[in-house]
C-alpha cells in the first residue's frame, strides 16, 4: 500500500492528465472510504524521510486541505469532522507532523507547519493540545539549525491561524521572546534568522501587552530595525513587512521612532532593491491610512484643539518626505500601463503621494509644484510623465481654491499633451490626471468652476479623438469622460454635454467594438462611460438615450446563441451580456424616471424582457446577475403591465432565489421580488406558493450567506402588502420563521460592531416583515387570524427596548410595528398592548427621540395604541 | 506567511459601476417599500384622523394631496402621494439631508415642486383682486375681495372697462383657510430678484438648491448645523430649512420664509410667528453677518411691513440692498403650505420690477402676448391650474399630423381682439400656435399668470390701486359693493 501510495501522490502532480485524473479520483475514494486511515496515510508520508518530497509535499497540503476551507461553512463543518476523529488517530498524526520538523527536507519541514498550526487553530480555542506551544519552545534550543527554523516557521503560521485570546500571556511572553531572539543579528544561521523575521509579523497581533511596556516595544523595534540592514535581501524585506504592520497596528506607539523609521526608510527607498524599496514606500502609505482614518473620523476641523489620537507624522516629515517620493517617479518601467498585473516603485511612490496628499491637503502643493515645472516640458519621456503623475496625485486632499490657479494653467497643456505627446505612457497618465481634474475639481459642489461650457467642448473634442488611441490611453479617456459627465450630474434642465451628445454615445460605441478592445479593461470602461453619460443626461437628449435602446439590444441579441463555447469563450459572452445588461439597466431606469421617455420606451418592453430571458436561457445553473438587476427595474417602470412577463421570467426567479453560492444574486433576486410585489401587488399571487417556499427554504438553510436572510424577512413584509389577506395559509410557516428568528436576534451577547450591525438588520428585516403583514390585513375580516402573534410580538418590542442595543432605524421600525399592530387589531388587542411596556415606556422614549424619523412613527403609533386601548 | 499584498489600485477608482448599479438599485427598493409602508399608514390616517397641530386649518392639510393629482411630468414622475402631515414633510428632508447626487436631486425636486408653487403662482394677484367676493366664498376671498372693491371704487381700471366685477371660482377654492376678518391681515414685503431656492442646514453643512433639486452651492455657513466648527455642528436632528432668494450683485440670501429651524418645524404656523421667529433667530446665529471661512454667503432678512397704506408705500418705495422684482403680500395667518396658494400673492410693476412683462425666446418681449399651454388626451389646451382651466382645443388631426403629443406645452400666441372675460373669467378666443414650449419648461402658464400678463398689457393694475384698496375709508363701501355683486 505505502508504495502503491506514494505513486498515487506522484501521479497526481503528473503531465500526463489521464494518470492525474486516475491519481485524483483514487485519493477522493480512498478519503471516502477510509477518513482515519486516509488521514494517517497522509501524515505518515510526509514524515517519512525515506519518500520523494514531491509526495511527502502533496501528502502535506492534501492533508491540509482536509482540515480547513476559505468558505466559513465549510471550515466549521472541516473543523467539528477533525474533531470527532478517534483521540488516537488524531493523536498519531500529530506525532508524525512534529515529527516532520526535524526533517532535512525544507519543503515537508515547512508544508508540515503549515498543517500544525491548521490543526492548532482548530484544538487551541476549544482548549485541546495544551501541550503543543510548549513542545515547540523547547525544540528552539534544539541545537540543529534546520529544526529550530522550522519551529519559527511554525510558530509564525501559529499566530496567523490562532486568535490571541486562545493563548494565554505568559506563553506569548516566550513565543515572542524565542521569536525576537531568533531575528537578533546575533543568530548566525540566515534561515532562522529569516523565519523568526516573517514569524515576528504574524506574531504581532499578540503583542499588544508588550507593545504597551516601553522597555519591551524598544526591544522589539530595535531587533527590527537592525533586522532592516541585514545583509540578506529577504531578512530586509521581512524586516519592513513588519515595520508595515507595525505602522498600522500599533501607530498611536511610534512617536519616538519616528525619525530613525524617515531614516532607515529613505535609504531603503533610496538604493536599496525593488521588493525592499517597495515595502519602505509602504510604511508610509499605511501609515498616511491611519492618520485618513483618523482625520476623517474625527473631522478635520475639529482637530486643532481637541484630542483626535493623530500625530501628524506625514505633516512633520513633510518636507523630507515629498522628494524622496517625486525622485522614484522617474523609475518608471517602461510599458508599465499595458501590464496588468505591474507594480514598481514608481507607482508604488505615486500612490504614496497621493495619500499624502489626502493626509495632509494644502500644505502638499507648494513643494510638489516645483518638481512639475521643473519636468513638465522636458524632452525625456520620463521627466514629463513623472511631472504629470506628481500633478495628479496631489488632486485629491488640498482644497479646490488652492488648486485652481494651477489647474486652470495647466488644463490647456494637459489637452494639448494628450493628442499630441510621442509617448503612450505620458498620454496615458495625462488622460488619468485630466480624469482627477474632473473628479475633484468639477461638479455642483465645487465652487471654484474649472470647467465652462467654453472649454467644456474643447475637452470633449480631445477626448472623443483620444478614444482612438491606443487600448491603454483609451480607457484613461474613457474614464476621465466619466467623471467628466459626473460633474454635470446636478445640473438642471440644460448640460454642456448635450450638444455633443450623439457624438460621445457613438465614440463610445465605437469604442466598444473595437478588436482591441479586450485590452486594458477598454470595453468595460466604454461601457461605465456610457452608463454615467446616460445617468447624468438630461431630457434635452432624452430622445437620444431611447434612441440607444434597439442598439444595446441589438448588440445583446448578438451575444446569444454559440451553443458548444468553451469556457472561455463562454466566459467573455457573460461578460459582455453582463455590461449590456448593465447598460440597459441604466438606460431602464433613466427614461422610466420621466412619465414622457418612460411612455416612450414601453414600445420595447416586450423585447428587452424577451432578450432577458434567453440571456438566462444561456446559462445552466445560475442567473446573470446584471440581467436580475435589470428586470427589478423593468418591474418597477412597467408596474401593473409586467403580469404579462411573469410567467416566462419565473423560473429564472426561482433559480436566482437559489443561488446560494453566489450570494450576492440571491441577495438581488429577493430585492426583485420585492420590486414584483409593488410593481404586480396582488396579481403576484399566483408566484407566491413558490416564492415563500423558497424564501422559507433559505432561512432554514445554513448555507446560505447571513446578510441575505433580513432582505428575506423583508421581503415577507413585501409579499404581505401586496396579497392583503391572501397571506394567511403563510402565516403558520413565516411566524413561526419570525418568532424564533427574533428570539435569536435577542439573545446576543458580547457581540462585536459587526455582529451588532448585523443583528440590527436582522431585526429590521423581521419588524419589517410584521408592518407588512399587519398591514397587509387591514381592514380584512381576518384580522382575528394575527390575534395569537400578537402577545409574542410585543413581548419582542419589550424585549428590544429593555435590552437598549437599538440603532434609530431599528427603533423607528419597532414603534411603527406597534402602531401596525394596534391600528390592524384594534380594540380586540387593547388589553394585551395596554400591558406591554412598549406602548408606554418605549412609546414614550420614541415620542421624546430626537430622531424625527422615529418621532413620526411614534406619533403615528400612539394615536393608533390610544384607539385600540380606549375603544 | 505570505508577503504582504501590496499592490494599491493604481489608476483607478474604488468602486466598481457594477457596485454602484447595486447599490443604487438597493436605494431605491428601500426608499420605495418606505414609501409603500407610509402609504398604507397614511391611508389608515384617514380613518383615524391624525391629530394635526394645525387642525384649526384643517382644509389646509388637504392641499398637498390634492395638488398631487396632477403631479408634474418632468418633475415628479412617481407621483407618490406626498406626506399630508406636516411632520411627514420635514421628516423626509432630515432623511434627505443624507442622500447625496441624483437621489437627492429627484428628493428635493419632489418636495420642490410643492413648495415652490406657492410662489410660483405669484400671478394669482391680479386675479384674486379682479374677483369680487360672495357672501358663501370663504374669508380670505373675502378679504381679497376688500382690495378688488376698494380698486373698483378708485378705479382707474374700471374705467378702463375690464368687465371685472364677476366673481370668478377660483379653481383652488377649496384650500382656504378660516381667517378672522380684520384691518392688517396681510403683509408686504418687496421681493428680492435672484434665483429662488431652499437652503438646508445640517450634519455641518449647507445647501441650496434650486427649485429642480439640483444643487447651487455648498457651503459652510452660520446657520445652525451649517458648518464643521465646533461652534456651529450639532447633532444630526438639528437643521434649517429657509426659503430664499439668491441675489447675485451681492452674493447674498434673502430669507423669505422660515420652514424649520433647528429641526423645529415651523410649517405649521403662522406667517405671523414664522416672520417673527425668522427675524429673531437669523440674526442670533451670525448668518447676517459679513462672508468668512465658515461662512461663505452672507444672509439677509427681508424688511416686512404691516400691509396697510404706510407700509405698502413703504415696500414700494424705500431703498433696499437688492434689485426688487416685485411685491409679496403674505396673509398673516397662512400656513406654509406646498403647492398653489392664494395665500400669498405676488404684483408687480415698471417701478418695482425689471421683468414686468414676459420676454419670448430671444428675451424680447413679443408684440402680442403669448402663453404656454398643456396639450391634453382630448385636444383641449389647460392651464397649469387645479382643475386646469381651458383656454383652447386644438384639432386631433392637427397635433397628429404636427406629432404633438399629449402632455407637450405648446406656445400660443393671443389676438388681443379676441380676449374677452366673461363672468370674470378670461377667455382668450383665438390663439395661434407657435410651436413647441422651451423644452426646459416644467408647467404651463397658469391662469392667473396668464390674466396678469393680459392686464400687464393694457390695463395694468396701478400702483394707486393697491393704495386705495388699503385705504381705511373706502372699507365700508367695500361691504356694499360685495352684498351688491353677491
Amino acid at each position: 500500500m505505502s508504495m502503491e501510495f506514494t505513486q498515487i501522490l506522484l501521479n497526481a502532480q503528473s503531465i500526463d492528465a489521464s494518470a492525474r485524473k486516475y491519481a485524483e479520483e483514487s485519493l477522493k475514494q480512498f478519503q471516502d472510504q477510509n477518513f482515519p486511515n486516509f488521514l494517517l496515510s497522509l501524515s505518515g508520508e510526509l514524515a517519512n524521510n525515506e519518500k520523494p518530497v514531491d509526495s511527502r509535499k502533496l501528502a502535506g497540503l492534501v492533508l491540509k486541505n482536509a482540515l480547513d476551507a476559505k468558505e466559513q461553512i465549510r471550515k466549521n463543518e472541516l473543523a467539528q469532522r477533525w474533531l470527532s476523529l478517534d483521540a488516537s488517530v488524531k493523536a498519531q498524526v500529530k506525532g508524525c507532523l512534529l515529527q516532520t520538523l526535524s526533517s532535512p527536507a525544507l519543503d515537508a519541514r515547512s508544508t508540515a507547519s503549515q498543517v500544525i498550526a491548521k490543526i492548532a487553530g482548530i484544538e487551541l480555542p476549544r482548549q485541546q493540545w495544551p501541550e503543543l506551544i510548549r513542545y515547540l519552545l523547547s525544540n528552539i534550543h534544539q541545537l540543529q539549525s534546520h529544526v529550530k527554523q522550522a519551529t519559527l516557521e511554525t510558530l509564525g503560521y501559529l499566530c496567523e491561524e490562532v486568535s490571541p485570546e486562545a493563548v494565554d500571556q505568559e506563553q506569548v511572553n516566550e513565543i515572542l521572546t524565542a521569536v525576537v531572539q531568533g531575528m537578533n543579528a546575533s543568530e548566525g544561521q540566515s534561515d532562522v534568522r529569516l523565519s523568526a523575521t516573517r514569524a515576528l509579523c504574524n506574531a504581532l497581533g499578540f503583542a499588544r501587552e508588550n507593545f504597551s511596556n516601553d522597555m519591551e516595544r524598544d526591544y522589539i523595534m530595535r531587533v527590527v530595525c537592525e533586522a532592516t540592514q541585514s545583509p540578506e535581501i529577504k531578512i530586509r524585506q521581512a524586516a519592513f513587512e513588519c515595520l508595515v504592520s507595525i505602522s498600522s497596528a500599533y501607530y498611536d506607539k511610534l512617536a519616538s521612532y519616528m525619525q530613525d523609521m524617515f531614516n532607515i526608510t529613505a535609504k531603503a527607498v533610496r538604493g536599496d532593491e525593488e521588493p525592499v524599496a517597495l515595502q519602505a514606500i509602504e510604511f508610509w502609505s499605511s501609515i498616511c491610512d491611519e492618520e485618513i482614518d483618523i482625520l476623517d473620523e474625527y473631522g478635520s476641523e475639529f482637530v486643532a484643539d481637541s484630542e483626535a489620537p493623530c500625530f501628524y507624522f506625514i505633516k512633520q516629515a513633510l518636507p523630507a518626505l515629498v522628494p524622496m517620493l517625486l525622485d522614484t517617479l522617474l523609475k518608471q518601467e517602461e510599458d508599465q500601463d499595458q501590464d496588468e498585473g505591474a507594480w514598481n516603485t514608481a507607482m508604488a511612490g505615486g500612490t504614496c503621494l497621493g495619500l499624502i496628499s489626502r493626509t495632509v491637503g494644502d500644505d502638499v502643493v507648494p513643494l510638489v509644484m516645483p518638481f512639475i515645472e521643473e519636468n513638465i516640458a522636458k524632452p525625456d519621456w520620463r521627466q514629463r510623465e513623472a511631472a504629470t503623475y506628481a500633478f495628479g496625485s496631489i488632486l485629491e486632499g488640498p482644497s479646490p481654491e488652492k488648486l485652481a490657479p494651477m489647474v486652470n494653467v495647466a488644463l490647456n497643456f494637459m489637452l494639448s499633451a494628450l493628442m499630441n505627446d510621442p509617448s503612450n505612457h505620458v498620454k496615458d497618465t495625462t488622460a488619468w490626471t485630466l480624469g482627477r481634474i474632473f473628479e475633484f475639481m468639477h461638479g455642483s459642489v465645487v465652487e471654484t468652476a474649472i470647467i465652462t461650457p467654453d472649454n467644456c467642448k474643447q475637452i470633449l473634442t480631445v477626448l472623443l479623438h483620444s478614444m482612438k488611441d491606443v487600448p491603454n490611453v483609451a480607457e484613461k479617456s474613457c474614464g476621465a469622460l466619466y467623471f467628466l459627465a459626473q460633474g454635470y450630474e446636478d445640473v438642471g434642465s440644460t448640460s454642456p454635454l448635450s450638444p455633443l451628445f450623439q457624438d460621445i454615445v457613438q465614440a463610445l460605441l465605437t469604442v466598444t467594438h473595437r478588436e482591441d478592445a479586450g485590452e486594458s479593461r477598454l470595453r468595460t470602461a466604454a461601457y461605465e462611460t456610457l452608463n454615467e453619460v446616460v445617468r447624468c443626461s438630461t431630457e434635452e437628449t432624452a430622445s437620444v438615450v431611447l434612441q440607444l435602446v434597439p442598439v444595446i439590444m441589438g448588440e445583446l441579441h448578438q451575444t446569444l446563441g454559440g451553443q458548444n463555447m468553451v469556457s472561455d469563450e463562454k466566459e467573455k459572452q457573460s461578460e459582455l451580456q453582463g455590461l449590456l445588461c448593465g447598460c440597459l439597466q441604466v438606460i431602464i431606469q433613466k427614461l422610466g424616471s420621466a412619465e414622457l421617455t418612460k411612455h416612450a420606451f414601453m414600445q420595447y418592453t416586450d423585447q428587452i424582457m424577451d432578450l432577458f430571458l434567453r440571456v438566462f436561457a444561456c446559462r445552466n445553473a445560475t442567473v446573470h446577475e446584471e440581467a436580475m438587476l435589470a428586470i427589478g427595474a423593468l418591474a418597477y417602470s412597467t408596474g401593473h403591465n409586467f403580469t404579462k412577463y411573469m410567467q416566462g421570467f419565473y423560473p429564472y426567479l426561482e433559480m436566482g432565489l437559489q443561488n446560494f453560492e453566489e450570494y450576492q444574486v440571491c441577495a438581488i433576486t429577493v430585492g426583485v421580488v420585492g420590486d414584483l410585489c409593488r410593481a404586480l401587488e396582488v396579481k403576484i399571487l399566483p408566484f407566491c406558493d413558490g416564492i415563500m417556499t423558497h424564501l422559507l427554504k433559505n432561512l432554514s438553510s445554513n448555507l446560505l450567506h447571513r446578510s441575505v436572510k433580513s432582505p428575506i424577512f423583508s421581503c415577507f413584509g413585501d409579499i404581505a402588502l401586496a396579497i392583503g389577506e391572501n397571506f394567511e395559509k403563510y402565516l403558520i410557516y413565516a411566524m413561526p420563521m419570525l418568532q424564533s428568528a427574533s428570539e435569536l436576534s435577542t439573545l446576543v451577547a458580547d457581540a462585536d460592531d459587526e455582529m451588532v450591525v448585523h443583528t440590527n438588520q436582522l431585526r429590521n428585516g423581521i419588524l419589517e416583515a410584521y408592518s407588512g403583514i399587519f398591514q397587509g390585513f387591514k381592514n380584512s375580516p381576518k384580522t382575528q387570524l394575527l390575534m395569537p402573534y400578537a402577545p409574542h410580538i410585543l413581548q419582542f418590542l419589550d424585549t428590544l427596548y429593555n435590552e437598549k442595543d437599538m440603532d434609530d432605524i431599528v427603533m423607528k421600525t419597532a414603534v411603527g410595528v406597534l402602531g401596525d399592530l394596534a391600528d390592524t387589531l384594534g380594540t380586540n388587542a387593547g388589553p394585551l398592548i395596554s400591558h406591554s411596556v412598549s406602548s408606554k415606556d418605549f412609546l414614550d422614549e420614541c415620542l421624546a427621540s430626537d430622531e424625527h424619523l422615529i418621532q413620526e412613527s411614534a406619533e403615528w403609533a400612539k394615536l393608533a395604541v390610544s384607539r385600540a386601548i380606549s375603544g | 506567511m505570505a508577503p504582504h499584498e501590496l499592490r494599491r489600485t493604481f489608476k483607478r477608482t474604488a468602486i466598481s459601476d457594477q457596485q454602484r448599479r447595486r447599490d443604487l438599485a438597493l436605494l431605491r427598493q428601500n426608499q420605495q417599500r418606505s414609501d409603500s409602508q407610509n402609504r398604507a399608514r397614511r391611508l389608515a390616517s384617514s380613518v383615524l384622523a391624525l391629530p394635526d397641530p394645525s387642525s384649526p386649518a384643517e382644509a389646509l392639510v388637504d392641499l398637498p394631496d390634492v395638488v398631487d393629482v396632477h403631479p408634474d411630468l418632468y418633475l415628479d414622475p412617481s407621483s407618490e402621494p406626498e406626506a399630508a402631515s406636516p411632520a411627514g414633510r420635514h421628516l423626509d428632508v432630515v432623511e434627505a439631508s443624507n442622500l447625496k447626487g441624483r437621489t437627492a436631486r429627484h428628493w428635493f425636486s419632489r418636495q420642490l415642486m410643492l413648495m415652490e408653487w406657492m410662489i410660483d403662482v405669484p400671478p394669482s394677484l391680479d386675479r384674486d383682486w379682479y374677483s369680487p367676493s360672495r357672501s358663501d366664498q370663504s374669508a380670505l376671498e373675502n378679504q381679497l375681495s376688500k382690495k378688488v372693491s376698494g380698486r373698483e371704487e378708485g378705479a382707474p381700471r374700471s374705467k378702463s372697462g375690464s368687465p371685472t366685477e364677476q366673481p370668478s371660482p377660483l379653481p383652488w377654492q377649496h384650500a382656504t383657510q378660516d381667517v378672522e376678518e380684520h384691518p392688517g391681515q396681510k403683509y408686504v414685503f418687496a421681493r428680492p430678484s435672484g434665483k429662488r431656492c431652499f437652503v438646508v442646514s445640517s450634519n455641518g453643512t449647507t445647501v441650496s438648491r434650486l427649485r429642480n433639486g439640483s444643487v447651487l452651492h455648498r457651503f459652510p455657513s452660520s446657520l445652525p448645523n451649517g458648518a464643521r466648527t465646533k461652534e456651529i455642528s450639532a447633532a444630526s436632528h438639528v437643521f434649517c430649512i429657509l426659503d430664499c432668494i439668491f441675489h447675485e450683485p451681492d452674493q447674498t440670501y434673502y430669507v423669505i420664509d422660515l420652514i424649520c429651524w433647528r429641526g423645529y418645524s415651523l410649517y405649521d404656523c403662522s406667517a405671523e410667528f414664522r416672520f417673527f421667529w425668522l427675524n429673531s433667530k437669523l440674526l442670533e446665529t451670525g448668518a447676517c453677518d459679513l462672508p468668512s471661512v465658515y461662512h461663505r454667503y452672507r444672509f439677509s432678512v427681508v424688511p416686512v411691513y404691516e400691509c396697510n397704506q404706510i407700509g405698502l408705500q413703504k415696500a414700494y418705495t424705500c431703498g433696499v440692498t437688492f434689485a426688487k422684482d416685485g411685491l409679496l403680500f403674505y396673509n398673516r395667518h397662512a400656513n406654509y403650505q406646498a403647492g398653489n396658494t392664494p395665500l400669498a400673492l405676488v404684483w408687480k410693476d415698471e417701478f418695482c420690477s425689471k421683468y414686468v412683462l414676459d420676454t419670448d425666446g430671444e428675451g424680447q418681449v413679443p408684440i402680442q402676448q403669448q402663453v404656454v399651454l398643456e396639450l391634453q388626451g382630448t385636444g383641449k389646451l389647460t392651464t397649469h391650474d387645479d382643475p386646469p382651466i381651458v383656454f383652447g382645443y386644438l384639432e386631433r388631426e392637427f397635433f397628429q399630423k404636427t406629432g404633438l403629443q399629449v402632455g407637450n406645452l405648446l406656445r400660443f400666441s393671443i389676438m388681443d381682439e379676441s380676449v374677452r372675460t366673461v363672468d370674470g373669467k378670461l377667455e382668450l378666443g383665438e390663439i395661434k400656435f407657435l410651436g413647441k414650449a422651451n423644452r426646459f419648461r416644467a408647467f404651463a402658464d397658469s391662469y392667473s399668470k396668464v390674466f396678469f400678463q393680459h392686464t400687464a398689457r393694457h390695463s395694468p393694475l396701478q400702483f394707486m390701486d393697491l393704495m386705495a384698496s388699503v385705504d381705511p375709508s373706502l372699507h365700508y363701501e367695500n361691504t356694499e359693493d360685495s352684498e351688491m355683486i353677491g
